[in-house]
C-alpha cells in the first residue's frame, strides 16, 4: 500500500511538472467538440440531439490521447525496468499509475463537460447525471487504454495503433454513456445505463491492471 | 560463484555483455537453458524476490523533471532501502546538484545519481551494466570500494564494463566473452 501512494505520488509530481503534456488532451477535447457545430448546423434542436453523441466521441478520443503516453517514459528513462524489479506487485503499481493518471487528465474533463454540454444547449437538468456518467465512464476508458499503451509501449508511432487496439473495445462504454446522457434530456430514469457503466468500470478496475501489467512485461523481454 | 564474489565481465561490442545482464535480471529470455534465483525462474520471482537484485542498465532510471534528492528519496522509499540517502549525497559529491532537475545534470553526475539510487537498494545481487561510462577516476574509484564492501558483506555482483583495470582490484572472478 505504501508504494502505492508513494507511485501516485511520484506521478502527481509529475503530471505538474509537465502539465502541457496534461493540458493537450484537455484543448483536444474542448476544439473537436466546439468545432462541431460549425461543420453541422448551429440549429439549437439539430445540436441538442448531437450533443451527446459529441461530448462522448470527443472525450473518448481525447482519454485515448492523454493515455497514449502512460509508460513510454518510464520505459524510456529505465525507470520501468527498475519498477519491475521492486518488492511491490506490478499490477498494483499499474493501478497507481492509472488513478494518477485519471485524477490530473478525468477529472477536468469531468469539470470541463458540463461547459461544452451547455454550448450544445443540453438542459442543464440533464447535467447532473452527464457528470455522475462521465465519471463512472472514463475510469473504465483509462484502463482500456493503459492496457493499449502497455502493449505499445516498445512500439514506435504507438498513438495509432492503441486507438485500433482499443476503440472496438470502448463501444459498450460509449453505448451506455450516451444512453444515460440521452434520457437524462428527455427526464427519464437513468439508473439502468448508469449502473451497467458502474458494472464495467468495477469490471476493467479489478481485471484492466493486472492485464496491462503483463503486457509491460512481455514489452520490457 | 557464490555469496562474496565479484565477477567482471568483458569483452568487445556486441559480444553479449549486456544481453548477459538482462537475461540474469529476467528481463530477457535466454534462447536456451534457464536462470534461477533460489531455485525459481528469474522472469517468475515474486516480488520480495524480485527486489533482492539491483540491476542498472544502460538506461539510468531517473526521472529528468525531479531533482537528484527527490529521485533519491522515491527510491529509497520505495525499496525501503537501510542507507540514508544524506550520506550517499555527500560520498557522490552531488550535494551541491541536489536541487537541480536531472535534466539539467551532466552525463557524469546523472551516472552517479543513478548509481547512488542502485546502492539505495538493500539486493544481494548487484548487476551493473558499464557502470564507469562516463565517471572521473574518483567515481571509479568508489564503485570499486561500494563492491568491495557489498561482497565483503556477502553480496553477489556481476560486473560488466570495459575499464577492466579500474575494478579488477574488487572482483574474484572474471568472465571474458
Amino acid at each position: 500500500m505504501a508504494s502505492f501512494l508513494l507511485i501516485l505520488r511520484r506521478d502527481f509530481r509529475l503530471a505538474f511538472r509537465r502539465w502541457s503534456e496534461l493540458a493537450t488532451p484537455l484543448m483536444f477535447f474542448v476544439i473537436v467538440a466546439s468545432l462541431f457545430p460549425l461543420a453541422a448546423s448551429p440549429d439549437a434542436s439539430q445540436l441538442r440531439d448531437a450533443g451527446s453523441a459529441v461530448l462522448w466521441m470527443s472525450a473518448l478520443l481525447s482519454s485515448l490521447l492523454a493515455l497514449d503516453g502512460l509508460f513510454r517514459s518510464d520505459a524510456e528513462d529505465g525507470s520501468m525496468e527498475q519498477l519491475i524489479l521492486s518488492p511491490a506487485p506490478l499490477g498494483l503499481i499499474v493501478l497507481a499509475k492509472i488513478l494518477a493518471h485519471w485524477v490530473v487528465s478525468g477529472v477536468p474533463l469531468l469539470l470541463l463537460a458540463p461547459l461544452i454540454a451547455l454550448s450544445f444547449y443540453l438542459p442543464a437538468d440533464a447535467l447532473p447525471t452527464l457528470i455522475i456518467a462521465l465519471a463512472l465512464a472514463t475510469p473504465t476508458l483509462s484502463v482500456l487504454a493503459a492496457i493499449g499503451a502497455a502493449l505499445t509501449v516498445s512500439a514506435r508511432g504507438g498513438g495509432a495503433i492503441i486507438g485500433l487496439l482499443v476503440l472496438p473495445l470502448t463501444a459498450p462504454v460509449l453505448i451506455f454513456g450516451t444512453r444515460a446522457t440521452e434520457l437524462a434530456v428527455t427526464g427519464a430514469s437513468t439508473l439502468g445505463p448508469l449502473y451497467l457503466l458502474a458494472a464495467l468500470a468495477v469490471f476493467a478496475l479489478s481485471l484492466g491492471p493486472l492485464a496491462a501489467s503483463a503486457a509491460v512485461k512481455v514489452a520490457m523481454e | 560463484m557464490g555469496p562474496g564474489q565479484a565477477a567482471l565481465v568483458t569483452g568487445a561490442n556486441g559480444s553479449g555483455k549486456t544481453t548477459l545482464l538482462r537475461v540474469l535480471a529476467g528481463m530477457a529470455l535466454p534462447a536456451a537453458g534457464a536462470v534461477t534465483w533460489s531455485g525459481t525462474p528469474v522472469n517468475r520471482l515474486d516480488p520480495l524476490q524480485r527486489a533482492d537484485i539491483a540491476y542498472q542498465g544502460h538506461l539510468d532510471g531517473l526521472k529528468k523533471e525531479l531533482t537528484v534528492s527527490e529521485n533519491m528519496a522515491f527510491y529509497s522509499t520505495f525499496w525501503s532501502g537501510r542507507q540514508e540517502p544524506e550520506e550517499l549525497l555527500e560520498e557522490l559529491r552531488l550535494n551541491e546538484c541536489r536541487d537541480r532537475q536531472v535534466r539539467y545534470l551532466s552525463a557524469g553526475q546523472r551516472c552517479r545519481a543513478a548509481l547512488g539510487c542502485m546502492r539505495l537498494k538493500p539486493a544481494k545481487l548487484w548487476l551493473l551494466d558499464e557502470p564507469l561510462t562516463n565517471l572521473d577516476a574518483r567515481g571509479a574509484e568508489l564503485v570499486a570500494g561500494w563492491l568491495t564492501a557489498h561482497t565483503t558483506a556477502g553480496g553477489l555482483a556481476i560486473v560488466a564494463t570495459h575499464q577492466r583495470e579500474q575494478l579488477v582490484q574488487a572482483a574474484s572472478v572474471e568472465i571474458e566473452l
